[in-house]
């Protein structure tokens, strides 16, 4: 019962959202909107147990790419006036879209009640009673511990490229050297005079 | 196997792994003025690599269950990668003075990518496959773009990302086809399913997977990036493209088409027989309108890994070990050609790129021109040079199994290349001398030009026997 009820509350957020998306004019809210999807396509995740995904969806999508979206729409002087111009240009491209992708949920459909194809059972089952990030880190560490390391030496490679491409040592900057900060005395910065009256400064 | 023993199996990414992180944490505190010693420090531990690949612990064999095999080919073509990584670390400090002081990362990329490489050639496994493919391909495109403020460097880095990263799609769309239809990742039991039929599938995964790698091996229809990406990127790096991922992307071909897909060997013949004929020949026509000789030996490479295929369309042991001697020679014969270019500087030091700049080469440096005819004459496979060798031993191969009309078009194909080979030779050493060149500071330059000149010259005859046994052996481990 209460998974019904949680099923029609996360499957009406979405749908929702997702419209929202897609009709809100400004377009920081958009993405606000698409954030939104995304938690409750998590929850909808988490319902037929697959927790796993769901924590990539909230991590990855919201963490990662919505986040990075908003930098762009806030960042980027785009005129969204101007964007929204084409409409009646691009208005058969969009239909002809949106035919293709009808065909294709259709076709999608009636194949799955025609039943599967035949492909081969799978070679790690999940295993009964576990959940499955315990499942999938155990293979990780275990039996595919290797291309895991090759992994992580994939993301340094992308970090040193990075910095490799776009760090760059400018002069005339000022920057702040937090240890000469903290190792100036009172007694090389401050200086006590006794001003006289009627005197000039010296500085 | 416990993972103790496995991981001593994998003891040359170790020594590569462990020795770059720890390069890069010198070259982060000490900064740009530990460039040389970081330099010289990652061509040493390439060396180590290359020796603990040549003995493995306890004779090699299957680790991590199945996903990394430490066996003869990996082997000779671990000692070819480390080798020509070696050499375009070594030569880089000299390119980049002029420009821009050469930074640490240089070097760290290319252990990184070595790295990559030796996951490629030791793969037993498709996941292995796709990210030793990955952390190859991801510091190579860092590397084409490494002097940025140089647009064409940038635009060769840009162009490189997009069509490799379509490749890898195209590449890992296969793979997850072959999984799906073949229920596993692992090269064994890829072969085990194969071996019952052929589904429509099965097939389907097939093509893009040889689609993926043609594009890695710059084989035709997969080769439009070459050029651009060869000329754009400073010269050290492009003498590294054009040797080491060559090597580790025509081993990975030949593991996957002989050990993953041995059984379906009729599927994969067909497209490697077109891949091979259509880079010959356009290898050999594309180049002849060429102005810039970086452009040509792009093309040039083009046309080798096409004869290079030919071995692997015969299917045989003997064409296996035929390809990997190829690679040999091709890895000499092709550095030696990007080091005779990075000799080419104008008075003020300014690297020039045109062929018309070495016209007379032969009046005002005759050793420099000597050296580049015979590694021209030698890719042109015309005897008695050592690349002459390698040509012969791959159309031996596909004689052997019988397909002579393929042989005779693959030798006609090879006349075209000869021409803008010899059309080189030919301003060197009969044209009126255009202005020489800066005159040769660097000792270690001219010291591996003359070795891989002495490689690819007839004394390379001698290396024969060495060679060719283990060559076979290593096309042996495979069958």
């Amino acid at each position: 019962m209460i998974q019904t009820i949680a099923f029609y509350l996360f499957a009406t957020l979405v749908i929702a959202s997702a419209a929202l998306t897609i009709v809100a004019r400004n377009p920081v809210h958009s993405v606000l909107w698409l954030i939104l999807s995304f938690f409750n396509a998590a929850g909808l995740m988490v319902l037929v147990g697959a927790e796993f995904i769901a924590m990539l969806l909230v991590i990855v999508y919201v963490g990662a790419v919505a986040v990075l979206f908003l930098f762009v729409v806030m960042m980027l002087d785009i005129d969204f006036a101007e964007l929204r111009a084409g409409y009646a240009q691009y208005l058969p491209f969009g239909v002809l879209l949106v035919l293709v992708l009808s065909a294709e949920m259709i076709f999608a459909v009636s194949a799955w009640s025609a039943g599967g194809i035949a492909l081969s059972a799978s070679v790690a089952p999940v295993p009964e009673g576990v959940p499955n990030i315990e499942a999938l880190g155990t293979l990780i560490y275990t039996r595919y511990l290797f291309i895991f390391e090759g992994a992580g030496l994939v993301l340094l490679v992308a970090m040193i490229g990075a910095i490799v491409l776009t760090h760059r040592t400018r002069s005339g900057t000022r920057p702040q050297n937090v240890s000469q900060q903290v190792k100036r005395r009172p007694q090389d910065a401050v200086r006590k005079i006794d001003q006289p009256v009627g005197q000039g400064m010296d500085l | 196997m416990s993972n103790t023993a496995s991981l001593l199996l994998t003891l040359p990414e170790l020594i590569l792994s462990v020795g770059s992180l720890a390069l890069l944490m010198v070259a982060a505190f000490v900064g740009d003025s530990a460039t040389r010693a970081v330099t010289w420090a990652s061509a040493a531990l390439l060396g180590v690599a290359a020796l603990a690949a040549l003995f493995p612990a306890n004779g090699g064999g299957l680790a991590f269950d199945g996903l990394y095999h430490a066996d003869a080919f990996s082997a000779f073509a671990k000692l070819l990668i480390y080798i020509a990584a070696a050499v375009s670390v070594v030569v880089a400090p000299r390119f980049f003075e002029r420009a821009a002081p050469l930074r640490a990362e240089y070097p760290i990329l290319i252990l990184l990518s070595s790295i990559g490489m030796g996951m490629m050639v030791s793969a037993g496994d498709m996941l292995t496959l796709y990210v030793g493919l990955e952390l190859q391909s991801l510091a190579a495109y860092v590397l084409a773009s490494f002097m940025r403020r140089d647009s064409r460097s940038a635009e060769a880095g840009l162009k490189y990302f997009v069509l490799g990263a379509l490749a890898s799609g195209i590449l890992l769309y296969g793979i997850s086809l072959v999984y799906g239809f073949t229920g596993t990742t692992l090269f064994s039991g890829v072969a085990r399913a194969f071996g019952d039929g052929l589904s429509t599938g099965e097939l389907f995964g097939l093509v893009f997977v040889m689609a993926g790698l043609a594009f890695k091996i710059s084989a035709v229809p997969f080769h439009m990036w070459t050029p651009d990406v060869y000329e754009g990127a400073p010269t050290p790096v492009t003498a590294f493209f054009a040797s080491a991922p060559k090597v580790a992307a025509m081993a990975l071909l030949v593991r996957v088409a002989v050990e993953a897909m041995g059984p379906a060997s009729s599927a994969w013949q067909q497209i490697v027989i077109f891949s091979a004929l259509a880079s010959t020949i356009l290898g050999g026509v594309a180049a002849i309108g060429q102005t810039n000789i970086k452009r040509l030996l792009a093309y040039s490479s083009i046309n080798n890994v096409g004869f290079a295929l030919f071995g692997l369309v015969a299917g045989t042991a003997e064409g296996v070990a035929a390809v990997m001697t190829y690679m040999a020679v091709y890895v000499a014969m092709t550095l030696g050609s990007f080091l005779c270019v990075l000799q080419m500087r104008n008075a003020a030091g300014e690297p020039i790129e045109t062929i018309e700049s070495l016209s007379g080469l032969s009046r005002t440096r005759p050793a420099l021109a000597a050296a580049f005819a015979m590694f021209m004459f030698s890719l042109a496979g015309i005897p008695p040079l050592f690349g002459f060798w390698p040509k012969f031993l791959v159309f031996d191969a596909v004689v052997g199994v019988g397909l002579w009309p393929l042989a005779m078009v693959g030798i006609a194909t090879s006349v075209i290349g000869a021409f803008y080979y010899l059309k080189i030779v030919k301003t060197m050493y009969f044209d009126e001398p255009a202005p020489a060149y800066a005159p040769v500071t660097s000792y270690t330059e001219g010291t591996l030009i003359a070795v891989s000149a002495l490689f690819v010259s007839p004394l390379g005859y001698l290396a024969i026997p060495a060679l060719g046994a283990a060559s076979l052996a290593a096309a042996r481990s495979l069958f």
